[in-house]
């Protein structure tokens, strides 16, 4: 094998262990980008190698960004006394795709998981609560996981900052497009529970 | 092909890969069994694979030593307990106790009935002294029962008020005597004496706590318990 071939072999290998890729999905996008090296590969891996110099965590709120403070962070417009707390930033993205939160966040990167050995240390949650007293926070939103661990982790914060700020959590029940014929039990169960007047 | 279909609750899940899960159930004929499930991190199984949630499971592997796979059918969530955090905690603290105490693959029929019935019985508001028996029940099957039937000292079944550290065995006020103080108070809910107050619930906390972290975690590997049960205790201290 030629050196050339043990770099592309090499690429394949890295390829394949991104979420999504497999061995054969990994070989079919880089036989892509060997094609189309000029307009694909060599963009890709100059954004790559700009966000592998600059990637960082936000030191407020954990969001990844490439600056000390996230964009959401050091936009005053956001200081709206608000702020939502996520598990990880996947879940940060996803609210900001919807744009209808225009507060800040918390990313805890993870929730309490006895399996994995998560306490509250571990989740910076004495960093959450300095932030409310620091940024005079009047709401806290959990936008923790519907899951034993997420509402385990969302009780457990309310506790934590019980007098300090109002806690609120997301509503559960019926998703968007929706059919009840296709919803567990659970996800039935916390609607019926969640009704309102029409 | 080995094969065999039981139901049970969930105990733990670990993701497995990008889209499957390991799977720890708890099953009357086959105790605390592993499996992976496939498709078990995706958007349809998620939500069933909760803990305490009840399946109806399908285990198969070519050879017995292998992990195996499930396959699993929903029959109850447990999702109601979400909203309440009491009972919320408690289940964290049964399912992650019976995850850390039980050997894999050993029946326990009677330890699994009984935590079914404590896993339904949360639904409601008095639970404590249900819990506090399952405790007693899990220290009795994993082999360090105590003895709370008659004093160790005297021999006689009245006026039990105190439980050894050291033995597990129930001394009477009259046994104790000038002891007492050395002696781990028995909550008379335990002995089935009437309706258990706050302060019981805390004594009867203390007494199953001290015998699991000074008897069962040191027998286990000197691993600590899991701290979905102190979580529990701190949050019933906290709401007295």
């Amino acid at each position: 094998m030629g050196e050339a071939t043990r770099e592309i072999e090499r690429l394949i290998e890295l390829m394949a262990r991104l979420p999504g890729l497999g061995p054969r999905s990994a070989r079919r996008a880089v036989l892509h980008l060997v094609k189309k090296r000029a307009v694909q590969l060599a963009p890709l891996a100059e954004a790559m190698q700009k966000v592998a110099a600059t990637a960082r965590e936000c030191v407020r709120c954990g969001n990844i960004g490439t600056t000390e403070l996230c964009d959401i962070c050091a936009d005053p417009a956001r200081a709206t006394g608000e702020i939502c707390v996520v598990e990880d930033v996947a879940d940060l993205w996803a609210m900001e795709r919807a744009g209808v939160f225009r507060g800040r966040y918390h990313v805890l990167g993870g929730v309490l998981s006895a399996l994995d050995a998560m306490g509250p240390d571990e989740l910076g949650l004495p960093r959450l609560a300095q932030r409310i007293d620091e940024e005079g926070v009047t709401e806290v939103i959990l936008a923790l996981g519907a899951t034993v661990d997420g509402q385990t982790t969302a009780h457990y914060i309310a506790d934590l900052l019980e007098g300090r700020a109002s806690v609120t959590t997301l509503g559960q029940g019926v998703p968007v497009g929706g059919e009840l014929d296709f919803l567990d039990d659970g996800t039935i169960g916390a609607a019926l529970r969640a009704r309102r007047a029409v | 092909m080995l094969e065999w279909r039981d139901r049970g609750f969930v105990l733990a899940v670990r993701r497995h890969g990008e889209n499957a899960a390991i799977v720890e159930l708890f099953t009357p004929a086959h105790g605390r069994h592993a499996g992976v499930v496939r498709g078990g991190s995706s958007r349809r199984l998620r939500p069933i694979l909760q803990p305490g949630a009840e399946l109806e499971a399908t285990w198969r592997a070519r050879l017995d030593e292998h992990i195996g796979a499930f396959t699993v059918e929903p029959l109850r969530s447990r999702a109601d307990l979400m909203e309440d955090r009491r009972a919320l905690a408690a289940l964290n603290a049964v399912t992650s106790l019976l995850s850390f105490c039980l050997p894999e693959r050993e029946p326990h029929p009677a330890l699994h009935a009984r935590s079914e019935a404590l896993l339904d019985a949360l639904a409601a508001p008095d639970w404590l002294v249900a819990y506090l028996r399952w405790e007693l029940h899990l220290l009795d099957e994993t082999g360090f029962g105590l003895d709370l039937t008659r004093c160790a000292v005297t021999g006689g079944r009245e006026d039990l008020a105190y439980v050894s550290p050291r033995s597990g065995r129930a001394v009477s006020r009259e046994g104790a005597a000038e002891w007492a103080d050395r002696l781990l108070p028995l909550p008379p809910c335990l002995l089935g004496q009437g309706p258990a107050t706050e302060a019981e619930i805390a004594a009867g906390l203390r007494l199953t706590g001290h015998f699991l972290q000074t008897r069962l975690a040191p027998a286990l590997g000197e691993r600590p318990l899991p701290p979905a049960r102190d979580r529990l205790v701190a949050l019933l201290a906290q709401r007295r």
